[in-house]
């Protein structure tokens, strides 16, 4: 048994390596054949060099730290926005009936077509930027909450009750201990969509931050410089997921 | 509480929600009035509703609709057919499934859209980008819940095609298919939100095709009131869109 389960993982493992190594060559063969216009699939040489060189700049992490930024501050604007709506509708039934409907329909709607309306708001610098992430992260992290406070065992709530807790610490001594996994959901949630409208504010109108050098590398058709910013967006937006990830299964 | 009483409750509560929002918007208008919000940066809503007449008469907004509804249509076609065969590949190759499942949902949750400029490298400013970030952007569920739903196949139902000794062929077109249907809806319908999502989004970044580049140009003329508009005609579409796949879901659901 014990054998057939190294069998099956070294089958896997084999299968993964073979995967990318196809994708690779494949690639490559794409870049050597000259059937896409020249420089629109670039050798994966070309692509490792462009990333060495922004890796290498300090240009990339000044506007690594722009982005980072405003992402923060959307989250922490969105973020505590979205919590006390959320604890507010998932507490009050009445509340959760009247609104509740608004925040699931505007929710999966396209949120950067407000990007307008947040430059008039806020105006075309990091303001609209950090508009955009807030708006985005505040919807996934209110309807998590919402649900999450729902789920709370009753016998938790009359246990805070029976020790005639006040409102305040009822949320930081019950709702929020028992709300961990849902809020944790919620912001995970969050920071992704976060990510994805505060970056693509920046490639529509900005001077700085990472979505400005993504799309400046466009205008000027550097393609390994675009793919290789394209790469680390994705490796950084996935590692931070996975870290809070990881986070929240930490006891 | 009887049914009845909460029946009335909830529509209390959604009468007060309504007449809140009716509230809001007439407190907007007042305070653009009384000179409180710069009527520059908020057009008056009573302006925003005049604006909307306009925009569908001048801006051939039904026309915009259609070509929008059309990406959507061709993109969610496309992830119907590659999403429910590549989940019904990975099912059917369990080392393929284990290899590549936890692949597929890392997929799901990668920043896709952010690869537009990609896009546009590829496949030019034209309708092949956007309908193809629509497809890119909503594959994932599709496969997963595909997966999710074969291999969670009831085993008596399975056991009832292998007692009536049905080839594996036929096992999989009358058990394993339609006991997965309903499971493979759910991750349809979260592929067709995603692709609406990101097909209208890229619209609006790269000043092409329907809905989405409406708002940008009349953002670009300074149109305020018929740039409001036209995000609340985009918010309006998105519900509607959202809501009958919603009941599609739900009339596919199977009685339990």
């Amino acid at each position: 048994m014990k054998r057939n389960a190294a069998g099956t993982s070294r089958r896997i493992w084999t299968l993964r390596v073979a995967f990318v190594i196809a994708a690779l060559a494949a690639w490559e063969a794409l870049a050597a054949s000259g059937l896409l216009f020249r420089d629109v699939v670039p050798s994966l040489g070309a692509i490792g060099n462009a990333l060495a060189r922004v890796l290498g700049s300090p240009d990339f992490y000044a506007n690594l730290a722009v982005t980072a930024q405003e992402i923060g501050v959307a989250m922490i604007i969105g973020g505590v926005a979205g919590l006390a709506t959320g604890i507010l509708l998932g507490a009050n039934r009445f509340l959760s009936q009247a609104f509740e409907a608004l925040l699931l329909y505007l929710g999966p709607t396209p949120k950067i077509i407000f990007f307008p309306v947040m430059i008039m708001w806020f105006g075309v610098g990091p303001g609209s930027k950090i508009a955009m992430g807030a708006v985005s992260c505040f919807f996934p992290i209110a309807i998590s909450t919402a649900a999450g406070m729902r789920q709370i065992e009753p016998v938790l709530i009359r246990v805070g009750r029976s020790f005639r807790a006040s409102p305040s610490q009822m949320v930081r001594c019950i709702y929020l201990p028992a709300m961990r996994e849902p809020i944790v959901t919620g912001l995970r949630l969050g920071l992704g969509v976060a990510i994805i409208g505060t970056l693509l504010a920046e490639t529509k109108l900005s001077n700085r931050g990472l979505g400005y050098l993504v799309i400046q590398a466009y205008a000027l058709f550097d393609m390994p410089r675009m793919y290789a910013l394209l790469i680390l967006l994705f490796v950084l937006s996935i590692g931070v997921n996975a870290l809070i990830g990881r986070l929240s299964r930490a006891p | 509480m009887t049914s009845a009483t909460r029946m009335a409750s909830r529509n209390r509560a959604r009468a007060v929600g309504a007449a809140s929002i009716v509230a809001v918007v007439a407190l907007v208008e007042v305070l653009i009035g009384a000179g409180v919000i710069n009527a520059f940066v908020v057009p008056r809503p009573t302006q925003i509703l005049l604006a909307i007449p306009r925009i569908v008469v001048e801006e051939h907004v039904l026309h915009r609709f259609s070509q929008t509804a059309q990406e959507v249509l061709w993109a969610s076609l496309l992830i119907a057919v590659v999403g429910i065969a590549l989940g019904m590949l990975l099912f059917r190759f369990r080392p393929l499934r284990l290899a590549f499942e936890t692949w597929v949902g890392a997929l799901a949750a990668a920043p896709i859209v952010l690869m537009y400029p990609l896009f546009l490298v590829i496949f030019g400013r034209s309708t092949t980008t956007i309908v193809m970030i629509g497809f890119a952007a909503g594959l994932a569920p599709v496969i997963l819940k595909t997966v999710e739903g074969l291999a969670g196949t009831r085993k008596v139902l399975i056991d009832v095609g292998r007692s009536f000794k049905l080839s594996s062929a036929q096992q999989f077109r009358k058990v394993l298919l339609p006991a997965a249907l309903p499971a493979v809806f759910v991750g349809l319908r979260l592929g067709l939100i995603f692709a609406m999502i990101n097909i209208v989004g890229v619209e609006f970044l790269i000043n092409f095709g329907g809905l989405g580049q409406l708002i940008n140009e009349l953002a670009e003329r300074y149109d305020l009131p018929g740039t409001y508009g036209a995000i609340l005609f985009v918010i309006l579409a998105s519900i509607l869109f959202f809501d009958l796949t919603e009941r599609i879901e739900r009339w596919l659901r199977p009685v339990e």
